[in-house]
């Protein structure tokens, strides 16, 4: 029997999320050329930035869009970053293939974790990956692994020269070539990260984040969906952590510490949980706003710093992202 | 047999450290269901109160309740005039204003009085019992069994600590039976600072004060509220007991561990304990509706 009444479905509703074309051209060519009008140490900034942003970007998916909460993301840094280290200063690998080898050690990493994960929820996994961003910086300083770590001291590694022919026809520096690598990287797993979000598993990652319950009386294995989200949140973070170590040429401990993590987690919060393009804000947030905190007063920037942050939450609860879209609402009523 | 027996008295007396913060955690945890980042700060912060009182001549007692009554005040504080107005955010967000008061009191504590350590007087007498445990600790120990039965009796026996409860666990039924829950929050910010002002207080001999002294503790003090059970005041002192025992055990007896990964063990205790009781070694069990 057919029914009876015609629905029209609007066709923007079927025909799946489309990427805006436009915006993403014009951010890609200003994001290329970006680095060519600006100094070496700008440049180096930018290059954490996009580092940052990956990292976020991967935090992202595990708490906006998947519900769960981590203050652990900095120990999955870390792992991605040492790593990279260790594979170039003990096994001399090419530096370039340590990226990817970094971000699936962490993926295998996550996936793992995040099994035990799997029975806590809520303020209780935020305190078990908290314990554990606590304790990675203790196990790398560890005694039994300095051998392989450095210890205290750390690990020197070093990056690779511009390939010849850019440095004879751009004239390219070090710091130009690793912020177009880091660019190139960060909008690949972007795109990733979009493609994943409106896929498939991206509707069974959310469905898991509005309702499991629900979730799961509706076919979605949770658990596999969890522990996966868990990994491929780690593989993004994990490939931030190699690379902020070839592009910062030093690895050790102390770079690792929870701060790390609450960094990443403000930059969240503040870019905008469950918008992928929030990342970016969120990096930039947590590169400029400790340096502007410490510019205002050396001796009090902690505070000046947790002023900013509390006075960001007043004015945008649900981050930039959520600001813009409200500006946008508002917008369109006046038109 | 010598050494066993006192390294249980140690995590004895450390446990009595996480014990007290842990009653804090829990107390904030009931009033609004959340952990307050910044608990161990707000404590730290009321310490170096209490210091500035002793050090102008106020009898300790004296400024002991003056701290408690200020931090009860600035608790209440707090939650009227930051966490009021930002009451509808998403809880992430309210995560964050945690960290940013963490980092205010911080670094406001660095610059009123300087980084360097303090001593801060113990209310108990010098020495110790047969050399085993220091008197402070038994104090401690004693204090935080008080602590633990005025909460316990403010929950079970008093209309106001029920109608605190009733607001924490369901909020609109709360209100639809006349119970003011926005005032209800409020006292439990300010209960849970003053706590942790006597928690503060009690550690600051032991530790000495200075403005990271909580940074580590407060860790320990989550587990010890985790393992124990969040939503009870027995099991969170129960579980800091516990965890400073364990601590000090594994920290003697496995030589790979020693006291470079003892935070590492704080670890794996939360992680074992959550896996076989997610709601903590006393903690009951919460149901929820579809």
């Amino acid at each position: 029997m057919t029914t009876d009444v015609e629905t029209k479905v609007d066709p923007r509703l079927t025909s799946g999320a489309r990427i805006n074309v436009k915006w993403v051209a014009v951010f890609v060519i200003l994001g290329v050329l970006f680095p060519f009008f600006i100094d070496g140490y700008t440049s180096f900034q930018m290059t954490l930035t996009i580092i940052y942003a990956i990292a976020i970007l991967g935090l992202n998916l595990l708490t906006g869009f998947n519900g769960q909460f981590s203050l652990g993301h900095s120990a999955f840094y870390a792992i991605g970053a040492y790593t990279a280290a260790i594979l170039v200063y003990h096994l001399d690998f090419p530096v370039y293939v340590t990226i990817p080898i970094g971000g699936v050690v962490c993926f295998v990493a996550g996936f793992l974790f995040g099994l035990p994960a799997l029975r806590l929820n809520g303020l209780y996994l935020a305190l078990a990956t908290f314990a554990l961003a606590v304790a990675v910086p203790q196990i790398l300083k560890s005694s039994h692994l300095e051998g392989l770590t450095g210890g205290v001291q750390g690990l020197d590694i070093f990056r690779p020269d511009v390939p010849e022919v850019l440095v004879n026809t751009f004239a390219m520096t070090m710091d130009q070539w690793w912020y177009l690598i880091s660019f190139g990287i960060m909008l690949l797993l972007f795109w990733a990260a979009w493609n994943l979000i409106n896929s498939r598993s991206g509707r069974a990652m959310m469905a898991i984040r509005d309702n499991p319950i629900a979730a799961q009386s509706m076919g979605i294995n949770t658990s596999l969906y969890k522990s996966l989200t868990f990994g491929v949140s780690a593989f993004y973070t994990g490939i931030a952590g190699a690379l902020a170590a070839i592009v910062i040429e030093f690895v050790a401990p102390d770079s690792f510490t929870f701060q790390l993590s609450i960094l990443l987690f403000i930059g969240l919060v503040v870019g905008g949980t469950g918008s992928i393009w929030g990342a970016i804000f969120g990096g930039l947030f947590i590169l400029m706003v400790p340096n502007i905190a410490e510019e205002v007063s050396t001796g009090l920037s902690y505070a000046v710093f947790g002023v900013i942050l509390i006075l960001v939450i007043y004015v945008m609860p649900s981050g930039i992202v959520g600001l813009v879209d409200i500006l946008k609402v508002r917008l369109k009523k006046k038109l | 047999m010598e050494l066993f027996l006192q390294q249980i008295l140690t995590g004895l007396a450390n446990g009595a450290i996480y014990a007290c913060l842990a009653l804090a955690v829990v107390m904030i945890y009931q009033a609004i269901d959340h952990f307050n980042f910044a608990q161990g700060e707000m404590a730290m912060f009321s310490t170096y109160i209490c210091w500035s009182m002793i050090a102008v001549g106020i009898p300790y007692w004296v400024a002991f309740l003056l701290t408690i009554v200020i931090s009860f005040a600035g608790g209440v504080a707090i939650e009227r005039i930051i966490f009021k107005p930002i009451h509808n955010a998403p809880v992430l967000s309210h995560i964050v204003v945690f960290i940013g008061l963490l980092a205010i009191f911080n670094s406001l504590a660095g610059a009123i009085w300087d980084h360097t350590i303090k001593v801060f007087p113990s209310p108990f007498p010098d020495g110790s019992f047969n050399g085993l445990i220091g008197l402070h600790e038994i104090g401690m120990f004693f204090v935080t069994l008080i602590l633990l039965g005025a909460i316990f009796c403010f929950f079970r026996f008093t209309r106001i600590g029920m109608a605190m409860q009733a607001a924490a666990a369901n909020p609109d039924s709360a209100e639809l039976v006349g119970i003011r829950v926005g005032w209800m929050l409020a006292l439990g910010w300010g209960l849970a600072a003053a706590i942790g002002a006597v928690a503060g207080m009690m550690i600051a001999p032991i530790v000495f004060l200075d403005p990271n002294m909580m940074l580590g503790i407060l860790l320990y003090g989550f587990a010890a509220a985790i393992v124990g059970g969040i939503t009870s005041p027995g099991g969170a002192v129960a579980g800091g007991f516990l965890v400073g025992i364990i601590e000090n055990l594994a920290g003697t007896y496995i030589p790979a561990i020693g006291s470079e990964l003892k935070l590492t063990v704080a670890l794996v205790l939360i992680v074992t304990v959550l896996l076989f009781k997610p709601n903590g070694l006393f903690g009951k069990s919460i149901v929820t509706r579809v």
